[in-house]
């Protein structure tokens, strides 16, 4: 097996949380303890109230598509091989946007069902994808 | 002073100047901000020595600039180097005028993205997305772009429109890259880059360098050419989804609907009457956005509202008479700024639209600005 050679998130203290949670199956985003506010990506405050009491929690994976956009041009080189690919844009049900690839290879369009799929692309890390809900 | 309403009228541009735009790995940013300096220098007849504030953008260390110019001044601005930034800078020179902190400015833009391949993507600017291939300023316009022909029903010939109308202007200015002209079917053909945008929807990438020269009204007399007044000013920032980068969910619409009150309230015109319009265009679709948001057209109605060269040269709305980024050189909104500033003084040849005396600035970005230019 080659090695993976696409860029791999930066894990630190803020968003280690989401990547353990990934790996578990689970897509989650911030919640802030204090208002309930909830978004991604993470932040040291909440947006709202600038309260430092956030946690994660799991949302339902489902959302709908807001756009997607073909790439047919690898910025970096370990994404030569997958050209043209699809990297979408979903509107979580829970609120956040959240930027993902499409998987299913089927016809989209905006406004689209979308549910969250896993892919595991190192033993460290798991990347949250989207594909057409059922 | 409360009023940003005050600040009408109170500064002009009184010099400008630029380089050659193109290829040139033998000098450095340096060395095309001086050549633009001198030029702006040379277009107002103003001793340097009396330059007393300095803005620079995109330029590595401003004491450097200073020193190779041999002016101290005693007001420096330093901006990133952010295409949003060129109408943010004026703006800030226009209130530092008005406040007394300095007298003349020179602002000075430089860019040798061409000769060092630049790539504006990928590790250059390493974002939480990454992971998932999401890079580059382009995929954001793309992304936009999709959803606004997905609401809206915009086509991408629509969107050419906007490519072919600057690229005809690039050919009727000396200074500008492109020459070829082009067709709506060009655009359609060309390779694709992020879909829905293609090569001819994306800014060039070219190395040259701008200068301003701007001071108070009062002061503005004693130069050469006929002063150029700044006179409206409007400023909305989107940060909400600043992590995506050049996106905003409703097209900047709420921003700049919002700068549409400010600028033309305070300039005291309404787009009817903007006799040349420059819009930054980073990439095609921000064109057709900034057109909506300052109600040139109804929201969504963008692509009708272009088609039939209205952005032309002797169309409806002349836009971006130089070639804009798409065609003229990719100076980050700063020579659409002096272009605004020429066809206000008359000094655009072939590309000269008529009785010219209101121009429009717009960057519709994460930090948007409208100027509105007029005769002195």
């Amino acid at each position: 097996m080659t090695a993976y050679d696409k860029p791999l998130p930066k894990i630190d203290a803020l968003t280690r949380p989401f990547w353990e949670l990934a790996r578990d199956h689970k897509l989650a985003v911030q919640v802030c303890q204090d208002c309930g506010d909830r978004h991604f990506p993470a932040g040291p405050v909440c947006p709202k109230c600038l309260s430092k009491d956030q946690a994660w929690e799991p949302v339902s994976g489902r959302g709908t598509l807001f756009s997607w956009v073909t790439y047919h041009r690898a910025y970096w080189n370990g994404f030569a091989k997958d050209l043209p690919y699809d990297v979408c844009l979903v509107e979580l049900d829970e609120g956040p946007l959240f930027v993902s690839n499409l998987v299913g290879g089927a016809d989209v369009a905006v406004g689209d069902r979308v549910e969250v799929v896993f892919e595991k692309i190192t033993d460290e890390i798991t990347l949250p994808k989207f594909k057409p809900a059922d | 002073m409360s009023d940003i309403g005050a600040l009408k009228d109170k500064v002009a541009v009184v010099g400008v100047g630029n380089t050659r735009y193109g290829n040139f790995p033998e000098t450095d940013d340096y060395g095309l901000g001086a050549d633009a300096f001198r030029n702006a220098v040379a277009d107002c007849g103003i001793d340097k020595n009396e330059i007393d504030g300095l803005l620079v953008c995109r330029i590595p260390y401003y004491a450097r600039m200073g020193e190779i110019l041999g002016i101290s001044p005693r007001w420096t601005i330093p901006l990133p180097p952010h295409g949003r930034m060129s109408s943010m800078g004026i703006i800030e020179a226009v209130a530092a005028l008005n406040a007394g902190l300095c007298k003349y400015v020179a602002l000075i833009y430089a860019n040798i993205g061409r000769s060092r391949r630049v790539n504006y993507g990928g590790d250059e600017s390493p974002n939480i997305w990454d992971p998932w291939g999401y890079t580059s300023p382009g995929a954001a316009h793309a992304m936009m772009f999709q959803r606004h022909m997905a609401l809206y029903g915009t086509t991408t010939r629509q969107l050419a429109e906007v490519s072919v109308a600057f690229r005809r202007h690039a050919c009727l200015n000396p200074d500008a890259v492109m020459k070829q002209p082009i067709t709506i079917d060009d655009h359609e053909n060309a390779r694709p880059i992020v879909l829905p945008l293609r090569l001819l929807d994306y800014c060039l990438i070219n190395d040259g360098a701008v200068c301003m020269i701007l001071t108070t009204k009062e002061r503005a007399r004693d130069l050469k050419k006929p002063p150029v007044m700044i006179s409206g000013i409007g400023a909305r920032e989107a940060y909400a989804e600043g992590s995506l980068s050049n996106f905003e969910r409703d097209f900047w619409y709420p921003q700049l609907q919002e700068i549409a009150g400010e600028v033309y309230g305070m300039a005291g015109v309404g787009p009817s009457d903007v006799d040349a319009f420059m819009c930054y265009d980073n990439f095609a679709p921000t064109v057709l956005f900034s057109l909506e948001g300052l109600g040139f057209c109804p929201k969504g109605e963008s692509g009708r509202f272009v088609e039939g060269g209205t952005l032309q040269v002797g169309g409806k709305l002349p836009t971006n008479t130089d070639g804009g980024h798409l065609s003229n050189s990719y100076m980050q909104g700063w020579a659409l700024n002096v272009e605004a500033v020429r066809q206000l003084r008359g000094e655009c040849g072939e590309r000269q639209v008529p009785d010219c005396e209101v121009v429009q600035f717009v960057a519709a970005t994460p930090c948007s600005r409208s100027i509105i230019y007029t005769r002195g």
